[in-house]
């Protein structure tokens, strides 16, 4: 599928493809997502801004330029210290797979990153993967990121981004390493529509992490473990409208993986703060979400792996044929799909075959019959 | 979960009002952030009020608007509370009209509406979380009786000051369901740098103390965010 290589967040003619919990899929305009809301829903987007986690720097003791990439922290409170990947010369330009490894790096390392320093405090599992200490005060760190620090970016994306490209409108407070991009597709405007349909906005904070590295071994190592935040309020939320028998919506897959987290002891979410460790995938049991919004992500991610919790592996290829036929645009500027939850007595076969269009009235910009497909899943 | 202290957030804070405000905060308990265009007072200020986050910036200048919005939420770990105060008086001295600097208005522009309008946009995910999460959050922005009334010689001053409580009244409209509240407050004629900027011959003793004005907009502002002061 062909990557949106604009950093615009809202392209007027950006896609939704809608997947039904019986697997039928329908295509609409995403700017008329919210006519996908029955009143009575609650909507939860994360509103973690994502810091300026790349930083340009040099290796100390070689004299090597490098770029570091902020990758995971323990808690939200963290400023200091970080798990990060560690590149050799060079910037976003070059595909992160064709990026030359740092240069050797060892425990006590130092690294000078404009404004900031930091050392390395130990080497994690990859040669490329460590725990970073930045010195100095809070204070100073913050004011280096926000004048050094640039917004992760890949290849795909020609120009460089800056803070704003990647704060989504919702968004408050830097603590992830990538912007929870699903939430590009809120403005106010959507804010305001939510509501207007009888539905609840509520956010959790979730630090979501970087999406890749580059490096097959390292990325089979995401998500890393990522720190979390769900207020009294929207524990509230979310567990009124489930009482209610009404729908829980997320808006990208770092909120899945923070409200599941959340309800893993006795299924009801609670408030506080907690780390998601857990992997989500075909097997797992989704307790709390009924429905993602998420963007185009191809087989294999493991935000691919998320929404295989969601949806059949047949519907799954079947959506992923449409996507490019219909050239849907992928990656955080990209065109987005919403997947509801299978019912737990759908059974995959015929009817998933059918247009069952019961939400989504607004404007389909096109439908076309769904080709019965093997259940046959691209990525194993 | 995180401390309820009030987190507020004040533009110009190393002189006049805004001074006032972080010390009136600070003695209240609150978290504060202060911004300020000088990096030597940024850090005097700091320094001398320990728990004060000083941050260095231009909100007038649009490229500085983002990184000062993040390291206030990063400080603060969010926002309750932003003040709008940083001013510029467009020509000093003043001016009529007819003599004004197209550069001195535009200044004015940039500092007194385009800055505030920008900052409190690239916090308005913090400023809607907060409301979301405690019931309230607010801005306030700092205007003048020259918002109001048509007093020769402040015609830059005076007319960005009116824009800004405009700009004020309706993102108060369209922001209530989300639990933000915005409110102009006019501080009266206080004895700071800019007063004497604009009225070199005024009698210092005959203004209002910028503390008291601080102390005003804090009960303001404590009557409205609830008892996290």
């Amino acid at each position: 599928m062909m990557a949106a290589a604009e950093p615009r967040q809202r392209p007027p003619d950006a896609k939704l493809m809608v997947i039904d919990e019986r697997g039928s899929i329908t295509h609409v305009r995403r700017a008329s997502l919210d006519a996908c809301l029955r009143a009575g829903d609650v909507v939860v987007a994360n509103d973690a801004l994502a810091l300026p986690a790349s930083l340009r720097g040099v290796h100390t003791r070689t004299g090597c330029l490098i770029e570091v990439r902020l990758a995971g922290r323990r808690s939200l409170d963290e400023v200091h210290d970080f798990t990060a990947v560690v590149f050799g010369a060079g910037d976003f330009h070059a595909r992160t797979e064709d990026r030359p490894a740092p240069p050797w790096l060892s425990p006590g390392d130092r690294l000078t990153l404009g404004p900031l320093s930091a050392t390395i405090a130990r080497l994690l599992t990859h040669p490329r993967l460590v725990d970073l200490h930045l010195d100095g005060p809070a204070d100073a760190i913050w004011a280096g990121l926000a004048r050094h620090g640039r917004p992760i970016q890949y290849a795909y994306v020609p120009v460089t981004l800056e803070l704003w490209d990647a704060w989504s409108p919702v968004a408050g407070r830097p603590v992830a390493f990538e912007a929870p991009s699903a939430g590009f597709a809120l403005d106010w405007h959507m804010v305001e529509r939510i509501r207007s349909r009888g539905a609840a906005f509520a956010t959790v904070t979730h630090t979501a992490g970087i999406s890749s590295t580059g490096d097959v071994d390292l990325d089979r190592m995401l998500p890393f473990d990522e720190p979390y935040r769900i207020s009294e309020a929207t524990a509230a939320a979310v567990e009124s409208a489930r009482a209610r028998g009404n729908r829980v919506i997320a808006i990208g897959t770092t909120v899945v993986r923070a409200l599941e987290h959340a309800a893993i002891q006795d299924g009801h979410v609670h408030a506080g703060d907690g780390l998601a460790t857990q992997r989500i995938g075909p097997g797992s049991r989704l307790r709390v979400v009924d429905a993602i919004l998420t963007g185009v992500h191809e087989a294999g991610t493991s935000h691919y792996e998320l929404l295989r919790a969601f949806a059949d592996a047949g519907t799954l290829v079947r959506a992923e044929r449409e996507l490019e036929d219909m050239g849907y645009r992928t990656h955080e500027f990209g065109d987005s799909v919403l997947i509801e939850k299978r019912q737990a007595a759908y059974e995959p076969g015929p009817t998933s075959t059918t247009q069952y269009w019961t939400d989504c009235r607004a404007k389909p910009i096109r439908i076309k019959p769904t080709p019965t497909t093997p259940i046959v899943f691209a990525g194993t | 979960m995180r401390e309820k202290k009030m987190r507020v957030a004040i533009t110009g804070g190393t002189s006049g009002l805004g001074l006032a405000l972080v010390r009136e905060f600070l003695g209240r308990g609150a978290q504060v952030a202060f911004v300020a265009r000088g990096a030597e007072r940024v850090d005097r200020v700091a320094r001398e009020h320990p728990g004060a986050h000083g941050i260095v910036g231009d909100v007038s200048a649009k490229d500085d608007i983002y990184p000062i919005a993040m390291q206030i939420e990063g400080e603060l770990g969010g926002l309750d509370v932003l003040i709008n105060n940083a001013s510029d008086l467009g020509p000093a001295p003043l001016a009529l009209l007819g003599d004004t600097d197209c550069e001195d208005f535009e200044r004015a522009l940039d500092t007194n509406v385009l800055g505030p309008f920008r900052l409190t946009k690239a916090l308005l995910g913090a400023l809607t979380a907060a409301a979301r999460e405690d019931g309230a959050a607010m801005v306030v922005n700092i205007s003048s009786d020259a918002a109001a009334n048509a007093y020769p010689g402040w015609g830059a001053y005076g007319a960005s000051k009116a824009a800004l409580g405009h700009l004020t009244r309706i993102w108060n409209e369209e922001l209530a369901p989300d639990g933000v509240h915005f409110v102009s407050i006019d501080p009266g004629d206080m004895d700071t740098p800019m007063h004497a900027l604009a009225v070199p011959d005024s009698d210092p003793a005959a203004l209002k103390r910028p503390e008291a004005a601080a102390r005003e907009i804090a009960d303001a502002i404590s009557a409205r965010q609830g008892d996290r002061l």
